[in-house]
């Protein structure tokens, strides 16, 4: 039932909601809510894989830092996502390590080798001009400029240094030597002491044993046994004490040795092989008495258990005998008057059985003599075999000892005898070195004495030429100055000569616009109506007064001709004429070439009493094809004769054409003459003043 | 030039004046004798004299203008 609700709903709402999606809303809920669920759909699985892509990018961007730097290049504000996330990029420290790394490795090589050994270096100094010390010329880079004195120093110091450890060393030697072999020397002498007194005390007991003496000797003799007894003991313990002692003191000294030997310098060493060769000489020493002393205890101790034994059987014996015999004293031997006949029968028994007894136990003794011999082989053996062990370690050691002392002595003689090789080698490429320093000084003696006497001659030369050039200069400045005299004095009779001519100039000039002003003003003597009179003796004075002036002479001759025969007229008569004139001229407009029948002069006439134009109008700057009618040009003509300008006066009448021109034909040829005079004039006048400006002196 | 006008101009009138007359006279008596005194000879007479005249003074007036040719024979 819903599904056909919502099949219905779906059709209406589609064909609804595009028309009128207002009044079907419910409609549209559905179809929205129906459509809705797959639009969420498609929402949430879009929303779904961006962020997975995204997920999935920054966790992969955490692992692989260089995906990272990719990502942050190419997408923009990734990098800013990616410090959200992840925190800023690693990779930053990373190089920095790597810079430090490469830093650090950079500055290693800087650090250059040391030559440590003294030998080393003072191969430096001297392979210096040969250049084979490269290591050492870098590590010399700083004080390349006195590498041989430093060094030189510094062996010095070090020899110096070498010198005072010697020294302390070889006293600490000597100190530590002396002393051992006091120590040693008295621990010998005490076990000799010790070695003299067992002897004397086995010797002693042997005869003690051995010798039948009388019992005041025996006891003497005891007495003097024990004596020695507690001789041999005093001296075993004076012994001891003294090898412990000797013992101490070779420690001490092999120590010393042993520092002496860790502080590694050549010179030393002798010291050091001598020193540790009397340290095993006394070791040796010491133990071959130790050795004697210990076998004479052997002895003694074998001595002295046989003394026990038979002081035992002594006493076992007394003890017998006084058993037998209490009354009887242990000094028996003397007591042989004393003892009567049953203690002597009884003493002779005791005797026999005794003797019996010693016969069994002698032959027991024999039976088992074998066996205690072997035993005592055995034990002998042993101990022999211990004692030898013990010697051949001992010995074994000994040749060691002897044999590294004997290699450190060879090494010691090859050191020296190789450091005598080298010290040959140095001292002659010290030699070699000086030579070679000798010839290179030579050269540059001979190279500087060059360039000194270069230096000297240019510098020389220079003053010379210095010399001569201020001569020159001075010459110069004294053949200048004369100059400079002979020119002014030239200078002031031009100027006086210029003066003169100026003058005279001054005069032609003056004489020159005097005339000038004579025409000028003849010019103006004039009536109205009545040309001027002639201007030909102004004319003749002008040419006069400029007879060396072509300028002036061409403009003079410039004159019409009819101004100097006849005269000109002024201007007022022109204007007057003019006047008169321009009636004729109205009344004859129409008339020309063409047009000149009667009828034409009555259409003239009629014409001109008919139109009326200004009697002066201003003409224009430019004239155009309307101002060519004649009325206008005459108004245009009087206007200017009014204003004074009769050449523009002229040239507008020049524009008539036809009967009206040749009507002012005449009046426009005597208008010409009048400029041209005029002209002329006007420009000799200028010319005139120019001149006399010329030549007039400025205060 | 402009009393050249004038005087062109008086010459003009005076011509024609006196042509005038001297055709008027000729005419009359042309129309007395011959004529019968009609009066056509003295229009006739005086139109003469007053044409000849105009020519005469038109002619004066033109003469600036005219230009003389000749004929150049080619030998």
């Amino acid at each position: 039932m819903l599904r056909a609700c919502l099949r219905g709903a779906n059709a209406t709402a589609r064909n609804n909601c595009r028309r009128n999606p207002l009044t079907s809303v419910q409609h549209c809920r559905h179809y929205t809510a129906g459509e809705t669920s797959g639009a969420t759909k498609v929402v949430a699985a879009g929303l779904l894989t961006v962020s997975s892509g995204i997920g999935g990018t920054i966790l992969y961007a955490k692992w692989d830092h260089k995906f990272r730097a990719a990502v942050e290049k190419n997408v923009p504000y990734s990098d800013l996502l990616f410090s959200l996330a992840l925190g800023p990029s690693s990779q930053e420290e990373a190089s920095v390590e790597a810079t430090h790394i490469i830093s650090a490795i950079g500055e290693v090589p800087s650090v250059p080798a040391p030559c440590d050994t003294e030998a080393a270096v003072a191969f430096c100094v001297y392979m210096f001009a040969l250049e084979e010390c490269k290591e050492c010329h870098d590590h010399k880079d700083t004080p390349v400029t006195r590498p041989v004195e430093e060094v030189a120093a510094r062996l010095a110091q070090q020899d110096q240094e070498e010198q005072d450890i010697l020294a302390s060393v070889s006293a600490s030697l000597e100190e530590s030597l002396a002393s051992s072999a006091k120590t040693t020397l008295q621990a010998i002498g005490a076990q000799e002491a010790a070695l003299q007194a067992i002897t004397q005390h086995t010797h002693k007991l042997k005869e003690a044993m051995e010798a039948e003496v009388p019992p005041q000797e025996k006891s003497a003799q005891w007495k003097d046994l024990e004596a020695a007894l507690a001789n041999r003991t005093c001296a075993m313990n004076d012994a001891s004490t003294a090898l412990l002692k000797a013992n101490e003191t070779l420690g001490s000294l092999k120590s010393v040795i042993d520092k002496s030997k860790g502080l590694n310098i050549a010179a030393v060493h002798p010291l050091v092989l001598a020193a540790e060769e009397n340290l095993h000489n006394m070791i040796v020493d010491l133990d071959k008495v130790v050795t004697k002393v210990q076998s004479a205890e052997s002895e003694a101790k074998i001595v002295s258990q046989y003394s026990e034994l038979v002081n035992e059987a002594k006493q076992q014996f007394q003890r017998e005998v006084s058993s037998l015999t209490p009354e009887i004293q242990a000094n028996w031997k003397g007591l042989t008057g004393k003892l009567s006949a049953d203690d002597l029968n009884a003493l002779i028994a005791h005797a026999h059985r005794r003797i019996d007894q010693l016969n069994r136990e002698l032959a027991e003794q024999r039976v088992r003599e074998q066996i205690h011999i072997d035993a005592a082989l055995e034990q002998q053996k042993l101990e022999d075999q211990k004692a030898l062990e013990k010697a051949v370690n001992t010995t074994l050691q000994h040749v060691k000892e002897e044999a590294r002392l004997e290699q450190e002595r060879k090494l010691g003689e090859l050191r020296e005898v190789m450091e005598a090789e080298m010290r040959t080698q140095l001292r002659r490429q010290a030699a070699a070195h000086t030579d070679h320093v000798q010839d290179v000084l030579k050269v540059q003696e001979h190279e500087l004495r060059a360039e000194a006497e270069q230096v000297l001659s240019s510098k020389m030369l220079e003053q010379e030429t210095r010399y001569r050039q201020l001569n020159q200069e001075q010459l110069d400045n004294f053949t200048l100055d004369m100059n400079t005299a002979y020119a002014r004095l030239k200078g002031m009779e031009e100027a006086i000569d210029s003066h003169v001519v100026a003058e005279e100039e001054a005069r032609k000039a003056h004489q020159l616009w005097l005339s000038v002003e004579a025409l000028n003003y003849t010019l103006k003597t004039t009536d109205s109506d009545l040309p001027t009179i002639p201007l030909k003796s102004a004319a003749e004075a002008v040419r006069d007064s400029c007879h060396d002036n072509d300028f002036a002479l061409a403009l003079a001759s410039a004159l019409p001709e009819e101004s100097l025969h006849r005269g000109v007229y002024s201007e007022a008569s022109l204007r007057a004429r003019f006047n008169s004139l321009r009636s004729l001229a109205r009344r004859v407009a129409l008339i020309d070439e063409s047009h000149n029948s009667l009828y034409q002069y009555f259409l003239s006439y009629l014409q001109a009493a008919l139109l009326f134009e200004d009697e002066q109008k201003a003409p224009p700057t430019q004239l155009s094809r309307e101002d060519l009618d004649p009325f206008k040009l005459l108004s245009y003509a009087s206007y200017c004769l009014e204003h004074g300008d009769l050449e523009l006066a002229a040239k507008l009448v020049n524009q008539l054409r036809g009967e009206t021109r040749r009507v002012v034909e005449d009046w426009l040829t005597e208008a010409r003459l009048t400029l041209e005079t005029r002209q002329v004039v006007s420009l000799l006048s200028a010319y005139a003043n120019a001149v006399g400006l010329g030549t007039t002196q400025a205060p | 030039m402009a009393e050249e006008h004038g005087r062109k101009w008086d010459r003009c009138l005076a011509d024609t004046a006196v042509k005038t007359v001297t055709g008027l006279g000729v005419g009359i008596v042309f129309s007395v004798l011959l004529f019968k005194r009609r009066t056509w000879p003295v229009a006739f007479g005086s139109g003469l004299g007053v044409g000849m005249g105009y020519t005469n003074c038109q002619n004066d007036f033109r003469l600036p203008y005219l230009i003389h040719g000749r004929m150049v024979k080619d030998q």
